[in-house]
C-alpha cells in the first residue's frame, strides 16, 4: 500500500491505495459514480475526467501518477455542466445515457479551450467518445443549440 | 491486466536507468498499451518528475521530452509550422484528445511499434533520440535496435532545416490503427519516405532512381509510388492483405508527391 493525495472536486483528499489502482477505480471508490467503466482498453472515452484541466482517460492513469494533482469529474462540474445537458435532452441525445459523463466533461473541456467551435472542430474533439446509441447527430445538435443561445444572450 | 508490486516516481535520470537494469522493471510512458498487456511486473517506473514534459527549442532544433504528450505535439505551433501541418496531421487521428493528452512521445517511439503514426513521421523528419546510457542516435538506427532495450529514452531532437513533409494515413475507420503510414519529406533536393503500418515498424526509401529529380508530375509522382510500393515489404493481418497495403501505398505515395508540391 500506498498513500496519495490529491485534490479531488475541490477537495483535498488523502488515501492508502494499492500502487496498481487505476485513477477509475480510485475516484468511484471516492463515490464519483459519473466516471464510468467502459471499454477499459482506452477507445471510448465513457471514463473521462479532468486533470488539472485537462481531459484523460481515467482507465489509463495511475491513482498514484494522479498524486499532487487536481482531478475534476462531472460530480464536481455541476455547476459548469447544468445550462449544456438541457440542451443534450432536449435533442433526445443522450438515449442510454452511459455514455453521457464523459461525453459532457470532454465538451466541458473542448469548451474551456475553444468557446466557438465549427461543428468540425466539435467532431474532431469528441472522436474519442464513443456512443452506440445516437449516431452522434443529436449530440452535435445539442451542442450546436447551446453555443447558438449562448451567443444570443450576450 | 498489468499488475506490479511497486510504484516509483524516479528523482533522477540516474535511478530511472538503475531501476531498469532489472528485468522485473518496466518503464512507464503514458501507459495505455502496457496496460493491455497481462503481465506482473516488480516496479513500475515513472518519469513524470524529471520535468520531460516540455518542448524546448533553440536555432537549430527542438528538443521534444519524451513525457510530451501526443496532444502538445498536434497543438504546438512551432512544430507544425516547421513540419507544414504533417505533425498535427500524423497524431489527429489517434484514438481522441483525452488518448492523446495521455500518450506520451517516448512510449510512441521507445515502443517503436509498427502501427506507429509519430515514429513514421519522426523518422522522416530525419529526427534523433537521445538515450540516456547510449546517447544520440538517429531514429532510422534506433527503430533497427532489438525490442528489449534497457534505457532512458530522454528525448526526441528534431532539427529546424527547411525540410517540406506531408503525411498521410489510412484507416479503416476513424480512430482505429492505421492501416499504412506515409510521411515523405524533401530537404536540398533529396526525398526521403517513410512507409509504416506495413504492418511491420516504419521503414525509409529513398529516390535511388531519381525519378523525382527533374521535376514533379503526376507520371513521375506515379513512377516513384510504384518503386517505393515494389521495394517495401508488407506483411498481412486482421486489418488489411500484404497486397491489399502494396496497392495503398501506392496511392499515398503518389499523393504525398503531389501534395508536397503545395506546401
Amino acid at each position: 500500500m500506498m498513500e496519495i493525495k490529491m485534490t479531488l472536486n475541490q477537495k483535498t483528499i488523502t488515501a492508502a491505495i494499492e500502487p496498481d489502482m487505476l485513477l477509475i477505480d480510485f475516484v468511484r471508490s471516492q463515490g464519483c459514480l459519473s466516471v464510468k467503466r467502459g471499454c477499459e482498453t482506452a477507445n471510448c472515452g465513457l471514463c473521462t475526467v479532468l486533470m488539472d484541466g485537462v481531459p484523460v482517460l481515467s482507465c489509463s492513469v495511475l491513482a498514484a501518477r494522479a498524486a499532487g494533482h487536481r482531478i475534476d469529474t462531472l460530480e464536481g462540474l455541476q455547476e459548469e455542466a447544468e445550462e449544456f445537458v438541457g440542451f443534450i435532452a432536449d435533442q433526445g441525445a443522450e438515449q442510454c445515457g452511459f455514455c453521457n459523463p464523459g461525453f459532457v466533461m470532454n465538451t466541458i473541456a473542448l469548451l474551456r479551450e475553444n468557446a466557438e467551435p465549427s461543428d468540425d472542430e466539435i467532431r474532431a474533439y469528441l472522436a474519442g467518445n464513443l456512443c452506440r446509441c445516437s449516431g452522434y447527430e443529436g449530440q452535435l445538435r445539442g451542442i450546436r443549440a447551446y453555443l447558438d443561445w449562448k451567443k444570443e444572450a450576450k | 491486466m498489468l499488475s506490479f508490486n511497486q510504484y516509483v516516481r524516479a528523482q533522477s535520470l540516474e535511478e530511472a536507468y538503475a531501476l531498469c537494469q532489472k528485468k522485473a522493471n518496466v518503464v512507464l510512458g503514458g501507459m495505455l498499451w502496457l496496460k493491455m498487456q497481462n503481465r506482473t511486473v516488480g516496479a513500475v517506473i515513472d518519469l513524470c518528475d524529471l520535468g520531460l514534459d516540455q518542448i524546448e527549442e533553440s536555432e537549430s532544433e527542438y528538443r521534444i521530452g519524451a513525457m510530451v504528450s501526443l496532444r502538445r505535439l498536434e497543438t504546438h505551433a512551432g512544430l507544425n509550422a516547421l513540419t507544414q501541418g504533417a505533425m498535427a496531421e500524423s497524431v489527429k487521428n489517434i484514438v481522441g484528445v483525452q488518448f492523446r493528452n495521455v500518450a506520451t512521445v517516448g512510449g510512441s517511439i521507445f515502443g517503436r511499434f509498427g502501427f506507429s503514426d509519430v515514429l513514421t513521421l519522426f523518422m522522416a523528419l530525419d529526427a534523433k533520440v537521445e538515450l540516456y546510457h547510449a546517447g544520440i542516435m538517429g531514429v532510422k538506427e534506433f527503430a533497427q535496435l532489438p525490442h528489449q532495450i534497457r534505457d532512458i529514452l530522454v528525448r526526441v531532437i528534431v532539427p529546424k532545416t527547411e525540410r517540406k513533409t506531408v503525411y498521410l494515413s489510412m484507416r479503416n475507420t476513424a480512430t482505429d490503427f492505421p492501416v499504412l503510414t506515409c510521411a515523405l519529406s524533401v530537404l536540398g533536393g533529396r526525398y526521403s519516405c517513410v512507409i509504416g503500418a506495413r504492418p511491420m515498424k516504419a521503414a525509409l526509401y529513398e529516390d535511388e532512381k531519381g525519378l523525382l529529380a527533374e521535376e514533379i508530375t503526376p507520371i513521375t509522382a506515379a513512377a516513384f509510388a510504384e518503386d517505393v510500393a515494389s521495394r517495401a515489404d508488407f506483411d498481412s493481418n486482421i486489418r488489411g492483405s500484404a497486397g491489399y497495403r502494396r496497392t495503398i501505398c501506392e496511392v499515398l505515395v503518389r499523393r504525398s508527391v503531389l501534395a508536397l508540391q503545395e506546401v
